[in-house]
């Protein structure tokens, strides 16, 4: 059995993992765009950027695990008639089973401006390597969307000693989170000297007459903004082309069933940011995921399911997980708060700086958001493996007696 | 016996080895982790599950 991974990051490292763990003996192709082999963003808008961790650092350990690694080769087409996968050299890898793990890369801003020299994005090592480089000489950073990454880079940038402004068009930070929570995580902001812009959108990038170096940026509201340095954080865009005329159905994530089998192909697997799959504190609905426990738990259940046959193959029930640092907060979310309609507290730590709260969708808890309480997390997750009425978990809430401590008054 | 080691310079308590494995792994009241370092062959799937799992890849395994 030949089998081919598509995507030389985190999702497709542990498929290839989890393949030879259960005891995968035939070839096993890797194809990666990247130069690299595998390695792990998160400490590119932290640690890496902050300077307390090295390149080297960011790499994940590759055992030996007999792979034909294909580092700087994109795929650029797939023929499911004949199982081949197009590469860009013009040469093709036949594959038995395939697993894609293509992932996302930077949204681009393509306003004008956008070519200006100074201007960045955050997804890739050579990216974070040019950020921190930036950095070092930067007056004032602009960063475009207070998303995960834009946060995660402000408050990066705010221990360096740079000032910074981040805007947004949306009233507040971290929007899958919530009003509620969102007014905590921008106060949190300004209390660490960023300056917030929220409502106003970009409209341009300019740099001074006869330079092509970026200046500032306009924004919507008819202001403006001086930076010498911008990081264009606004979210991520698929990379599908490749699937483009395979009959894949895409979602535009490759729909998955629950055993990250595609819809429309049982001997194609797709694993990370890229599936898209049936949760069920979704209410069994499909979603997409860009959390790198998430990539991490598909690739090796990919890797081990592409071995079997569909009906034999094990489905994927954690809940999504995922988190973010900032200054010295860690945020830890489970489950899905974006399809919540309202936050409430359901625990809180007597000096007010731990807590959980829960993200609500009618009467049903579909997620939970807790800061510097990661302790409490193992918890929810028992209790929190399909949707649960809010009343009930208070309930089962209250049975327990290693909680932070009751809540008092409104979100801290 | 499979010795299980943590980089206590690494982890960052993201609890994820305590989701997997909650006998073998705990996080204290000031989510400090602490864990079993001598661990049955039989928990192999558990443990491998557990250092692939750990966003900081502060785990480690030996035997
Ligand atoms: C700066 C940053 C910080 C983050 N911080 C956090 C965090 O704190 N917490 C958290 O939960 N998540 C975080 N994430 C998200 C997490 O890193 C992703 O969820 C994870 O990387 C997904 O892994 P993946 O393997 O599915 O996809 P990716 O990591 O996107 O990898 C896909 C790979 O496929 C390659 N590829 C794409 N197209 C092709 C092609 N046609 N042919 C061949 N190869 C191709 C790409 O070059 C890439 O190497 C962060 C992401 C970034 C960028
Ligand atoms: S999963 Fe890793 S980072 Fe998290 S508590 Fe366990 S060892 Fe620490």
């Amino acid at each position: 059995m030949r089998l081919v991974i598509v995507g030389a990051s985190l999702s497709g490292l542990r498929a290839a993992q989890a393949a030879r763990r259960a005891g995968h003996e035939g070839e096993l192709i890797v194809i990666g765009a990247e130069p690299h082999l595998p390695y792990t963003r998160p400490p590119l808008s932290k640690e890496l950027l902050q300077g307390k961790q090295e390149i080297e650092d960011s790499a994940l350990p590759v055992d030996e695990l007999d792979v034909q690694w294909r580092l700087g080769t994109e795929a650029t087409g797939l023929d499911r008639t004949r199982r081949r996968v197009r590469l860009q050299n013009g040469g093709e890898e036949h594959y038995d089973r395939l697993i894609i793990a293509t992932g996302c890369r930077a949204r681009r801003f393509d306003g004008p401006g956008a070519h200006l020299d100074g201007v960045h994005t955050l997804r890739t090592l050579e990216d974070a390597v040019a950020l921190r480089a930036a950095l070092a000489s930067t007056r004032r950073l602009l960063v475009v969307g207070a998303g995960f990454i834009g946060c995660e880079v402000a408050a990066s940038a705010r221990s360096l000693g740079v000032e910074v402004t981040m805007v947004d068009i949306a009233s507040h930070p971290l929007v899958p989170f919530g009003p509620a929570l969102g007014k905590r995580w921008a106060q949190m902001h300004r209390d660490h000297g960023v300056e917030l812009r929220l409502g106003p959108g970009l409209e341009a990038l300019y740099g001074d007459t006869g330079s092509e170096r970026v200046a500032g940026a306009r924004l919507s509201d008819g202001t403006s903004v001086e930076a010498d340095t911008v990081l264009i954080a606004l979210g991520a865009t698929l990379n599908t082309e490749w699937l483009t005329g395979s009959g894949l159905e895409l979602d535009p994530g490759v729909a998955c069933d629950p055993t990250l089998t595609s819809t429309r192909d049982p001997e194609i697997l797709a694993a990370g940011d890229i599936a898209s799959v049936p949760a069920a504190l979704a209410g069994g609905a499909r979603v997409r995921v860009e959390h790198w426990t998430t990539a991490a738990e598909h690739g090796q259940l990919a890797g081990r399911n592409a071995l079997v046959a569909h009906d034999e193959r094990t489905a994927h029930t954690a809940p999504p997980y995922f988190w973010t640092d900032q200054y010295d907060a860690k945020i830890q979310a489970l489950g899905c708060p974006a399809l919540a309609e309202h936050s409430e507290l359901l625990e809180l730590s007597p000096d007010g700086g731990r807590f959980v709260a829960a993200c609500v969708q009618g009467r049903l808890v579909v997620g939970v958001v807790a800061v510097n309480a990661a302790r409490r997390l193992a918890w929810y997750r028992r209790a929190l493996q399909t949707p649960r009425p809010l009343t009930e978990l208070k309930e089962a809430l209250a049975q327990e007696d290693a909680t932070l401590g009751s809540p008092v008054g409104a979100m801290p | 016996m499979i010795k299980v080691h943590i980089d206590l310079n690494l982890c960052q308590s993201h609890g994820e080895c305590v989701a997997i494995a909650p006998d073998l792994f705990q996080l204290d009241e000031n989510d400090f982790i602490s864990w079993q370092e001598e661990v049955d062959d039989s928990r192999r799937a558990d443990l491998e599950a557990a250092v692939n799992t750990c966003p900081m890849t502060a785990i480690r395994i030996e035997g």
